[in-house]
């Protein structure tokens, strides 16, 4: 049931992500690199989110989010993020080298 | 300051900016940014302005041929990490084309787009990224200036390392049964939650080698950074090593005797301790005071880092007024970053971006036992704000795979942001 609201919020957000938010973007995936590495390809114990499909990573942000994921950490960072801005960095990380 | 205000400041920089020096520049397709200071802001600018706008040519001055960072400095006197861990070369920087200048910046001429440097060089820029991080207030507690600080070191402003290895060695050379004296200070102060992950690690030393030892915290506030998950841990782990004095139970250090080995509080009491940590009120570093206002912090506009006093200088890390964002690394991190994109846009008669500041502090509580705070703000109405809802501190309670696993993050997080810094 939840994966089912998710999986519709998602599209929504994958369809509209504002160019402000595409603009944003490299910027905003700047702050995810202090710990997911530089190119955000990974850091010792956090993985690497470069490389990956888009919807895969706005899936992971949007149920972290939403509490429906758990973690140590990621809860509290998806939190901060607009849904525009989490699909704009989720396709800007997709286009990352792995 | 409104909003409105700054949006069309910004716009009229904006549209000002192919009027300004840099057009010839702009035609050749370049541009030279100068950066001062070669931490965590200055080292983030510069790798970041190579890697995201090569059409900048970059110039590094840092007067240190080594970076020892602070993050991970309280691991280094808990016996966990070795300086050389923690200490980092401008190599990476150099490989990246980044022009690196090992002097010390003496004056900046904002009109004339200038900086002079101690050894007599004159450096011309186009935009200037100031981050010459803190200087320490010497004789802010009666008694505590540079030559006290050989005896009751600081180690708040690593340099090349002796103040973290002094306070080490004396930690190491203290008999069992020794009281470590702490002196912290009020706010606004470089790393907030940074006293309490050093309590944690000299306590994690001194359970395993001087268990009968004693750590007495003087503060000269009321509370700290991440209170209830420090107090928590301390419970836990160091039973009743730790003694934390708030101000208010006569916390506040306002003289020392370096001679005696003597914290003088407030209300007169006089402490003697086997070793002192003095951590000592702070303003911006000297290269920058000049823009500072009266609270010894330089303000800047919340967008582009500007220093309100000196369009063209962007000052970021703990030199500026950030408020509400802490000074920390990460937010030196982030705001150097959104400093350089906004001094690219400038340059090129663009508008600068929409920011969104990032922060994350770690701190280590002990073995495979770490703590987190997360801050994301923006810029709104009344200047940087927090996004409500958002962030916040780790969950409470008796959560060892929590801990453990944090720990770990932290390590990786410490791996990383150095990596993005000078790798
Ligand atoms: C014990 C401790 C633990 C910490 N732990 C963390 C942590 O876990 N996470 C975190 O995010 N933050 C942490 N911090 C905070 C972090 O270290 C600072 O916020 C950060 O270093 C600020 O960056 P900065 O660029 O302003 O200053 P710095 O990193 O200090 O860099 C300033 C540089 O400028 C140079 N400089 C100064 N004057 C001149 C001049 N005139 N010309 C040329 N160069 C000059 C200096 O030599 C120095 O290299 C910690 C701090 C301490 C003390
Ligand atoms: C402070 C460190 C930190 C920052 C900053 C950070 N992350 Fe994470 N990230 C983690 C950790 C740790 C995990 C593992 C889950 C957890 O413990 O919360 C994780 C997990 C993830 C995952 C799931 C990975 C997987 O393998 O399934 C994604 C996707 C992700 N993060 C994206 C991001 C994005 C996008 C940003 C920037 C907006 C970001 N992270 C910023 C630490 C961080």
């Amino acid at each position: 049931m939840l994966r089912t609201g998710v999986a519709l919020v998602l599209g929504g957000v994958l369809a509209g992500a504002p160019e402000m938010a595409a603009a944003q973007a490299p910027l905003v995936a700047e702050g995810c690199i202090g710990c997911h590495g530089p190119g955000a390809r990974g850091s010792g114990s956090v993985a690497g989110i470069a490389g990956r499909d888009a919807r895969e990573i706005a899936t992971a942000l949007m149920a972290f989010r939403a509490g429906e994921r758990t973690g140590t950490i990621m809860n509290r960072i998806a939190k901060g993020y607009t849904d525009a801005e989490i699909a704009a960095v989720a396709a800007y990380l997709a286009g990352l080298r792995r | 300051m409104s909003n409105a205000l700054t949006r069309r400041t910004l716009l009229a920089a904006a549209a000002a900016a192919p009027l300004a020096a840099p057009l010839p520049l702009r035609a050749q397709g370049s541009a030279r940014l100068v950066v001062v200071g070669g931490g965590f802001g200055g080292a983030s600018a510069a790798s970041f302005a190579r890697r995201a706008y090569p059409w900048l040519t970059v110039t590094l001055v840092e007067p240190l041929t080594r970076f020892v960072t602070c993050p991970y400095g309280n691991l280094v006197l808990g016996g966990e990490r070795r300086m050389e861990q923690i200490t980092h070369s401008y190599d990476g920087l150099r490989a990246r084309g980044v022009t690196v200048v090992h002097d010390r910046a003496a004056a900046v001429d904002p009109a004339a787009r200038t900086v002079r440097l101690a050894g007599g060089q004159t450096l011309a820029y186009d935009r200037l990224i100031l981050a010459p991080g803190i200087a320490l207030r010497w004789g802010g507690i009666e008694g505590y200036d540079e030559t006290a600080s050989a005896r009751m070191p600081h180690a708040w402003v690593p340099g090349d390392g002796t103040q973290t290895r002094t306070l080490r060695r004396m930690l190491e050379e203290m008999p069992d049964g020794g009281v470590v004296g702490m002196a912290i200070p009020a706010n606004p102060f470089r790393c907030p939650p940074g006293p309490y992950e050093r309590i944690s690690m000299i306590a994690h030393y001194l359970k395993r080698q001087k268990p009968r030892s004693k750590i007495l915290a003087l503060d000269a506030k009321e509370g700290f950074s991440k209170q209830p998950l420090f107090q928590e841990g301390w419970a836990a782990l160091y039973g009743g090593m730790i003694e934390w004095v708030p101000a208010s139970r006569d916390g506040k250090v306002v003289k020392v005797d370096p001679a005696a080995m003597v914290l003088e509080t407030e209300f007169g009491t006089k402490h003697r301790v086997a070793v002192a940590n003095v951590i000592p009120p702070q303003r911006a570093a000297d290269i920058a005071a000049p823009f500072a206002d009266a609270s010894g912090w330089v303000q800047v506009d919340p967008t582009t880092f500007e220093a309100r006093t000196a369009p063209g200088v962007h000052v970021v890390g703990d030199a500026n007024n950030g408020a509400p964002m802490p000074k920390s690394g990460y937010v030196a991190n982030s705001t150097a970053k959104q400093a350089v994109a906004s001094a690219a846009a400038l340059l090129r008669g663009e508008r600068p971006p929409e920011p969104v500041y990032f922060n994350t502090c770690y701190s280590h509580v002990g073995e495979e036992y770490g703590i987190s705070v997360v801050n994301i703000f923006r810029v709104g109405p009344q200047g940087i704000a927090e996004v409500p809802d958002s962030g916040g501190i780790s969950p409470r309670g008796n959560l060892p795979d929590q801990r453990r696993l944090e720990a770990l993050h932290a390590d990786a997080w410490y791996s990383s942001i150095t990596r993005d810094m000078f790798g």
